[in-house]
């Protein structure tokens, strides 16, 4: 069977073709084990932000949008429909019918509204709430100057109205978004700030139990608004367990899914041995690794010199490195990604054409400078391919090897880190959207002390034409919008504040006893596993 | 000895005081701001200094350790940046498996440790001697990531004899690969120590006299000669007690088990100071504790020793 899968489009034609796994029908009931490495810190939606996490509190909570499974088609959840506004800028949602939150309470729009609005709250502290910027009234009341969201009203029990200030063509991504969905108020408040290790959602699962350090326990929620899912009745996660014991684990059966992937000592060896084919799956995620290119640190305030740069690093290489799990990139966005422009040329390796514009731009002899890393195998290795390549053309760059936040602080101090190294930071959209590359690492809004624009580009004729593309709600424009992203990239890759590097592949494995079409071990939305759709079968 | 008790007691209170003081200054160092990690890459400017005034990020350095150091006088440890929930709830829920390993890893440690130890000093020069040291060197030297891996693949996953990693919620089964993982490195130095301790008091001469009244050699040893050739083990031990409350991170790590150690690692990747703190002061608590017990059984197995 085919298990890669290289674009969105390839994913959703294998979903609809015959393959072996969507052949066998789901099974109700049974359970599975899964593992992690560190403890999830949180299941709050509002607060959770990591890659683990994630897909748990997709499991348990559920917002107004949501994507079909397995693809990154937007479509409603709790809520049944929605109408946009002829100003592109009201936005109507209508609740479904008889929704429940897993305590037994029925939903109603005011949960809606108080879950949003407890998001924006400063006191929960959400990395989020920066999404939600656009819609009327945020300033006010995050500053606490006003006691509700003037743009967020629940007219009567089924209907929630968001008022936008700008039109945002995103804005029903951002809805889908983790941290918008809704929770119990009576929980939040019973709780407190320890609501995200007691979670009450709408979700497919409900939470049961979490041993601190240990393990967390959902259960299938018979009153879920999607009939028939989930298909288990009992995940157990367990956490804080090392990778490579649990490869072994899996293999005698005890462990179901390794979370983190397959141990990189050991995937020579797994993806070689044929017994193991059907047992992992690659899929694209909505990444891209990147060099960061100070624009405002000499000499790379010098286009010809970001240019030279951009042609003397061997992205090939440097895949080879990590084994194959990515695929070399040539520009901003992912090719599983609205946008991407498969037709781009962007720079080609050529470290003699490197050499001749560095000397051009007045460098024949090179130039020193430093490249900072996070410094967790494998990023430093890649680090220095990328040193020994810039050596070639006479760059001698000195690598900073240093802690995740550190790197994150060095790169948001003007002036301070001439490249940084994206891996182990990097962008990993959190919707698929190809805004979502551009204001906060590429647009000038970023650019600022403490910001995550470490190129600190600042090109306000991109912004104004990405402000023009966001603009553009009407789906039946869709096509276009995406030309225009696309034409917003390629004038981004013009100025080339970035060497895109790479995109990585995802590779889940699982155990035989756990069905589910392959997709849904890697997908791109609930990053890495949709827990919803998967079944045993071996259930009774 | 109560005066002796009160006066360790205060000195206990000053360290522990020194202890907050450099871990606050070190963390305060670190060129990172956990306000960013927490409020995220779309966060505007103001939101960021929001959330800085709800953490109280914003008053003077001085100002935030005197808050800290208050709080801390009431019990209170604070609340994880990243978990959100108390660090006191944190950490009391990892002690129980701490403490388990720990008395399993100082087990072993002896079990292997003191025997080698005696046996190469009463051989002292011979080939037994030499081959008990190099296996010591080799249990020292041997990195706990290896020889836990090998124990595990060996005995759990061959041979099925135990459960592969994980608490087991207690159970003994669970507990004897990590703690004899922790006892073959610790018994490498327990023999080391307990050897050149043995061969000190078997010079002595009282051991002399015991020996020309003819008592029999094993006796010799045995009983007079083990019982102070103890008292470096002893302070080991105290010392192996806050060692442990610390975290043995890389085992805990193999075995996925839930103690201390993984706590702290998780804490200083995610930039969490009231985790790295609290952490720090469990285990500056357990180094003290460690060493005030270690003295107060010494005067018990060497009655010589007094306390003052």
């Amino acid at each position: 069977m085919q298990a890669i899968y290289r674009t969105v489009a390839a994913m959703l034609l294998a979903a609809a073709g015959a393959s072996a796994a969507l052949a066998e029908a789901p099974k109700q009931g049974g359970s599975i084990v899964i593992t992690y490495k560190d403890d999830i810190s949180t299941l709050d939606p509002a607060v959770g932000y990591d890659w683990q996490n994630w897909s748990i509190i997709k499991s348990i909570f559920d917002g107004l949008m949501d994507y079909k499974p397995g693809t990154t088609e937007l479509t409603p959840d709790l809520a049944e429909k929605y109408e946009i506004a002829d100003d592109g800028l009201t936005y109507i949602f209508t609740l479904r019918d008889g929704l429940k939150f897993h305590n037994g309470r029925a939903v109603t729009s005011a949960d809606v509204k108080y879950s949003l609005e407890r998001m924006i709250d400063p006191a929960t502290q959400s990395p989020g709430a920066g999404y939600f910027g656009g819609i009327e009234g945020f300033a006010d009341f995050q500053s606490g100057s006003a006691k509700e969201v003037t743009g967020i009203q629940a007219p009567d029990d089924k209907t929630v109205v968001i008022k936008l200030t700008a039109p945002n063509a995103a804005f029903l991504h951002i809805m889908a978004l983790n941290f918008g969905y809704v929770v119990a108020k009576e929980a939040v408040e019973e709780f407190g700030a320890d609501f995200g290790h007691h979670p009450v959602g709408t979700g497919a699962f409900k939470f049961v139990e979490w041993n601190l350090g240990q393990n967390v326990t959902l259960e299938r929620f018979a009153d879920y608004h999607i009939k028939g899912v989930p298909y288990l009745d009992r995940i157990t996660f367990e956490i804080g367990q090392e990778p490579t014991v649990n490869l072994l684990r899996l293999q005698r059966g005890e462990v179901d899914i390794l979370g983190d992937g397959i141990p990189p000592a050991q995937f020579v060896q797994i993806t070689n041995d044929p017994a193991n084919k059907d047992l992992y799956v690659v899929g694209d995620q909505l990444h891209t690794g990147y060099v960061a290119l100070n624009v405002k640190v000499a000499p790379f305030d010098n286009l010809k010199v970001r240019q030279a740069v951009n042609m003397a690093i061997n992205k090939d290489r440097i895949v080879q490195l990590i084994n194959g799990r990515g695929k070399p990139a040539n520009q901003v966005l992912p090719p599983a990604m609205p946008g991407y422009d498969p037709g781009f040329a962007g720079y080609a390796f050529d470290p003699a054409k490197a050499k001749a514009l560095l000397a051009e731009a007045g460098f024949p002899d090179g130039f020193a400078t430093e490249l900072y890393t996070t410094n967790t195998d494998p990023q430093p290795r890649i680090a220095q391919a990328i040193q020994q390549d810039l050596a070639a053309i006479g760059i001698k760059a000195d690598i900073k090897a240093l802690a995740q936040a550190e790197v994150i602080a060095a790169g948001g101090t003007e002036g301070q880190a001439p490249m940084v190294w994206s891996g182990g930071l990097a962008w990993i959209a959190d919707f698929p959207d190809p805004s979502n590359f551009y204001s906060v690492i590429l647009g000038c809004s970023g650019a600022v002390p403490g910001g995550w624009n470490w190129s600190w580009y600042c090109n306000p004729d991109l912004d104004s034409r990405a402000a023009a593309a966001d603009a553009m709600t009407d789906p039946a424009k869709a096509a276009d919008r995406a030309k225009a992203w696309s034409d917003i990239y390629a004038g981004v890759m013009a100025d080339a504040p970035w060497v895109p590097i790479m995109n990585e592949t995802r590779y889940t494995m699982h155990s035989a006893r756990v069905g589910g079409d392959p997709v849904l071990f890697v997908e791109p939305i609930h990053i890495p596993v949709n827990y919803d759709y998967i079944y045993a079968t071996d259930a009774q | 000895m109560t005066r002796y008790l009160s006066r360790r007691f205060l000195a206990s209170i000053l360290t522990l005081l020194g202890v907050t003081v450099i871990a606050f200054a070190l963390a305060y160092l670190i060129p990172a701001d956990p306000v960013r990690m927490i409020a995220g890459r779309n966060a505007s400017p103001a939101t960021v200094e929001l959330i800085r005034t709800e953490l109280g990020l914003d008053r003077p350095v001085i100002e935030q350790y005197v808050r800290y150091v208050g709080r801390l006088a009431q019990g209170d440890l604070g609340r994880s940046y990243a978990q959100k929930i108390r660090i006191s709830e944190l950490v009391a829920a990892r002690i129980p498996a701490t403490l388990y390993l720990m008395a399993g890893a100082i087990f072993f440690q002896l079990l292997i440790g003191i025997p080698a130890g005696v046996l190469a000093a009463t051989r002292r020069g011979r080939p037994s001697d030499r081959w008990i040291m190099m296996f010591s060197f080799a249990g020292v030297s041997a990195p706990q990531f290896v020889v836990g891996l090998l124990l595990i693949y060996v005995f759990a996953y061959l041979l099925g004899w135990f459960p592969m990693n994980g608490f087991g919620g207690g159970s003994l089964w669970n507990l004897v690969l990590p703690a004899l993982t922790l006892g073959i490195s610790g018994g490498g130095y327990y023999a080391r120590m307990m050897r050149s301790s043995m061969v000190e008091v078997l010079r002595q001469d009282y051991i002399r006299t015991a020996r020309a009244k003819g008592l029999a050699p094993a006796k010799v040893v045995l009983t007079h000669a083990l019982r102070n050739a103890l008292l470096p083990i002893v302070a080991m031990i105290g010392l192996d007690i806050g060692y442990f409350m610390s975290g043995a991170v890389v085992v805990e790590t193999v075995f996925g088990w839930p103690g201390i150690g993984q706590l702290a690692w998780q804490g200083i990747q995610r930039l969490d100071y009231p985790v790295i703190m609290g952490v720090t002061l469990v285990a500056a608590v357990a180094i003290l504790i460690g060493n005030l017990l270690a003295d107060l059984v010494t005067p018990l197995i060497d009655p010589r020793i007094r306390l003052r």
